[in-house]
């Protein structure tokens, strides 16, 4: 089993290639779409409330199933990468924008009082204030997402996206377990080293 | 600054009633009152942190909504008993604040930074690189005082500054600021509900009771003031003292 593994070497390697790929564009645009929601979000109450639901029904369709749902839709739908980060990104955006929100909405109340009252505009407010004591959050949620994105992303294979899932679909559609552990060992290796590297940033951040 | 018939409501509440008063340069007018009895709404609607619902204040001579906010804002020192301290700046980043806001040079802040941190007691060589959570209560207000005098406003808001201190680091503070107030010429407008303070500090002391003035006596008077409310602050004065010989 182990020789046929490396028999699979090449192709382990350019597939993690792709999967990595996938992730970082997924994870790239969800950051985009979520910080700036999430910090439009801390200025009205009823913005919140609706987005924050929306984001939360999104994530409670199952991603095989959402893939299957994006397939026939014009444009953004279709066999193929652009659907999957599509996907991705929808699962993405809500531990990201969660977090900002917390780490934000946390600020202590004295602080931001402070900043006010010194004479600070709200977008001085944002930029020194705000989102520098937010960032640990937001590093959080960024990792989070990415770990969560590196597993969902196997099923992108379904839908003709590639990546680590090609093995794992393979291999279990010819009921070979050495294939599947081709797509799956990597793939978990992945997910452990974006949570390891992510959290290291995150402690050297927040320790400044 | 002065305030004119100041009125607020919040629902259905008026939280502060048909107030006025002025303070001017060297000045330092106490607020004192129970908690509750609209003092700190009142130090908040004078830098706009509220906006009253009547009435009109004036500061430099200009009625304070005609003023750039956050000018104004920098133009009136503003401290707070939670301190407010940002925890991702050094002390001297904190104490800066204000003068960066209005974009002194570098050289000129770090001058400035060094000269308050040394009249509020902090050694510049020792403390400037500190970060809040590396100091005590009482070196955190004080870094508080140094942020609020820091681009030289004529005005002070306090609001219960040393309401958090143990007794003995109140009192070094109270002195300190004491002798602060009489080199610096500013005006000062102090809240708080210890009437020692209001005695030690004031130059005036206006006494709340549920939104509205129930007295203006200098410290010397107010010893003798016969309003009810006064009578009762001065009891607990003195039953503080009788249980503590």
């Amino acid at each position: 089993m182990g020789e046929r593994l490396v028999s699979f070497g090449s192709q382990i390697i350019s597939l993690t290639i792709e999967h990595l790929e996938l992730v970082a564009f997924s994870i790239f645009v969800a950051a985009l779409i979520a910080i700036p929601a999430a910090i439009l979000m801390t200025r009205r109450a009823t913005l919140r409330r609706g987005l924050m639901g929306l984001a939360n029904v999104v994530q409670t369709v199952p991603s095989l199933a959402l893939f299957g749902f994006l397939l026939p839709l014009p444009f953004i739908g279709g066999i193929g990468k652009h659907t999957a980060i599509i996907a991705l990104c929808l699962y993405a955006i809500l531990p990201i924008l969660r977090n900002t929100l917390v780490g934000i909405l946390g600020v202590d109340a004295a602080v931001r009082e402070s900043a006010v009252a010194m004479g600070m505009t709200p977008a001085q407010i944002l930029r020194q204030v705000e989102l520098p004591l937010a960032l640990p959050a937001i590093l959080a949620g960024l990792r989070i997402a990415t770990v969560t994105t590196i597993g969902t992303a196997t099923i992108a294979a379904a839908i003709g996206a590639g990546g680590l899932g090609v093995f794992i679909f393979q291999g279990i559609a010819s009921v070979d377990s050495a294939m599947i552990l081709a797509g799956a060992v990597p793939a978990a290796a992945m997910a452990v080293v974006a949570d390891e590297g992510l959290e290291w940033i995150e402690k050297r951040w927040s320790s400044a | 600054m002065e305030v004119r018939n100041l009125s607020h409501r919040i629902g259905e509440r008026w939280v502060l009633n048909n107030i006025s008063l002025t303070v001017c340069a060297g000045e330092t007018v106490v607020l004192l009152g129970r908690s509750g009895c609209g003092k700190t709404t009142l130090l908040k609607c004078i830098n706009r942190l509220i906006d009253p619902t009547q009435g009109e204040i004036l500061f430099n001579g200009r009625s304070t909504p005609e003023w750039d906010l956050f000018r104004m804002r920098r133009q009136i020192g503003y401290v707070i008993q939670d301190t407010g301290l940002f925890p991702h700046w050094t002390v001297a980043a904190n104490a800066g604040l204000v003068p960066r806001l209005e974009n002194w040079g570098a050289e000129a802040i770090q001058k400035r930074v060094n000269l308050l941190l040394e009249a509020v007691g902090l050694a510049p060589a020792e403390y400037a690189a500190r970060y809040p959570r590396q100091l005590s209560g009482g070196q955190k207000q004080r870094v508080g005082i140094a942020r609020a005098l820091a681009a030289d406003p004529p005005l002070l808001l306090m609001d219960e500054p040393f309401a958090a201190l143990d007794p003995i680091t109140r009192f070094e503070l109270q002195k300190h600021f004491r002798a602060l107030r009489t080199t610096m010429q500013k005006a000062a407008l102090f809240v708080t509900h210890d009437v020692r303070e209001a005695l030690m500090l004031a130059t005036r002391i206006v006494l709340l009771k549920d939104g509205s003035i129930d007295l203006v006596a200098t410290p010397g008077n107010f010893l003798s003031g016969t309003t009810d409310e006064a009578r009762a602050f001065l009891a607990s004065l003195e039953e503080g003292w009788g249980s503590a010989s």
